[in-house]
């Protein structure tokens, strides 16, 4: 349990899907203008990001790896998840309209998300994760994602109602508040080697 | 394991994984099918579908779904304008005579020279800054403060300063009203787009109190109303008004006008 836990706050906050690994900026600074719709759209992301990690995880473990076919691991990974962000939300519409409203228009946005592919691959490559642990990886690093847009969102919401020098005005102070929100999740790298040595001592 | 026999592998995986998901993604289309109203497709079909959210719904999806269920009028999307509205508003049947093109029109004619300046304003270049400072820049209390804001606040670049005074051009406006909001004094509203004839002040002042700010004030002389056959003109308190639904562009008032403040029926050019 305690291993599952290090997990998620490892991707959550030291090393931030957004923030840390620049991944998924394209909707971040696209979609962080209003706070409720940033939210909605963290919601999708961890919705979507704990399935696709779940079944990036089981396929490459159970299909790819035993027929040695590991170079072929992403164009597999985009195709099945795109199509099982498809099914999930013809799911939502017939089963769930409330969860459909709230996520729907949002849901196929993130099909194509770099940051979804990012860490299904990561959790193979760079950590070596387990099924149970790829779930909570992927739930951790939407929540991260999460954390950073609304945050941002938050900022955003400010920012509009203050006078700003002319030449940095739109885009540009969203990147300024981008860069110095990074840098201000970049304190949480001292915890790294912390937490590594705890996932060491916890064991699998 | 030799290149062809991989390559066959691979290959053979793909065409595995493609077709249950195909299969998977068939199923569910067919399982979990939605019925959605024929009418919101070719709603669909009519709007831009740019999704720029400028009718303040969430993409044109979101737009349509929202007037086939009546939420929204068929004149929603202020990008496609009359002609999809038109187009909507068959497929929405009844609903098809609210549908004229509206334009904004600034209710001022006072330029720098006809109502003059009371000084020299160096404080922040906003209308609604100096307004709420209770700063008035010419010698009308009620007309135009010539600084602009609905002229930054324009996303068409529709409305420019001329003299002193905004003026919109009728055909980059596209109604989305952002500078009637804007308007401190409220000067700007949004007429149907035939209708030229308007009486372009909002001095509610009388007579010679108008006289003393402005020379191209209405001075509530009544001459209008009398003047018009079709009971189109009325007074509101001192100002005169015009119903835009029962004007014929006639143009007797504006003959009439001795303060020359009604606009021509169609008007004379003269952007820059």
């Amino acid at each position: 349990m305690i291993r599952l836990l290090l997990i998620v706050i490892l991707n959550a906050l030291i090393s931030n899907v957004v923030l840390n690994q620049f991944l998924g900026i394209c909707s971040f600074l696209g979609v962080s203008q209003r706070i409720k719709a940033s939210a909605s759209l963290g919601g999708a992301v961890i919705f979507v990001m704990t399935i696709a990690s779940a079944v990036a995880s089981a396929l490459y473990s159970l299909v790819l790896h035993p027929l040695g076919l590991d170079f072929m691991k992403m164009i597999i990974f985009i195709l099945v998840i795109a199509a099982l962000v498809q099914i999930v939300e013809m799911f939502l519409k017939k089963k769930s309209p409330s969860v459909y409203k709230a996520l729907g228009i949002y849901l196929p946005l993130i099909t194509t998300n770099c940051a979804v592919l990012g860490i299904a691959i990561d959790n193979i490559d760079k950590f070596g994760y387990n099924f149970i642990e790829s779930v909570f990886s992927g739930f951790g690093t939407a929540l991260g994602y999460t954390i950073a847009i609304v945050l941002l969102a938050g900022i955003r919401s400010r920012v509009d109602e203050t006078s700003i020098p002319r030449p940095v005005r739109g885009a540009p102070i969203v990147m300024l508040a981008a860069a110095l929100m990074s840098i201000a999740f970049m304190g949480f790298a001292e915890l790294q080697p912390v937490i590594e040595v705890a996932l060491k001592g916890v064991g699998q | 394991m030799s290149a062809p026999v991989i390559i066959l592998i691979t290959t053979a995986v793909i065409t595995v994984i493609g077709i249950i998901v195909g299969a998977g993604l068939v199923f569910t289309g067919k399982k979990f099918h939605v019925p959605v109203d024929e009418r919101e497709a070719e709603v669909r079909e009519c709007l831009p579908g740019n999704n720029c959210g400028a009718c303040g719904y969430a993409g044109c999806d979101a737009a349509a779904a929202a007037i086939v269920s009546g939420e929204a009028p068929v004149n929603v999307c202020p990008v496609g304008g009359g002609p999809v509205a038109i187009k909507i508003g068959g497929i929405m049947g009844a609903e098809a005579e609210i549908l004229e093109r509206r334009v904004a029109f600034v209710r001022c004619k006072g330029t720098c020279e006809a109502s003059g300046l009371q000084g020299n304003y160096v404080g922040i270049h906003d209308c609604r800054s100096a307004a709420l400072a209770g700063i008035n820049l010419k010698n009308c209390d009620y007309g135009c403060m010539g600084l602009g804001s609905c002229v930054s606040v324009c996303p068409q670049g529709a409305i420019k300063l001329i003299d002193g005074v905004a003026v919109v051009n009728r055909n980059l406006c596209v109604a989305c009203g952002l500078c009637v909001k804007t308007c401190p004094k409220g000067l700007i509203e949004l007429v149907p787009e035939s209708k030229h004839v308007a009486v372009q002040c909002q001095n509610r002042d009388k007579g010679p109190q108008v006289k003393k700010v402005c020379s191209a004030g209405c001075i509530g002389c009544t001459l209008c109303t009398r003047q018009c056959q079709f009971d189109a003109i009325h007074m509101d308190g001192n100002l005169a008004r015009v119903d835009y639904e029962k004007c014929t562009q006639c143009g007797k008032c504006v003959e009439k006008c001795p303060s020359h403040v009604i606009t021509p029926p169609c008007p004379v050019r003269k952007e820059a």
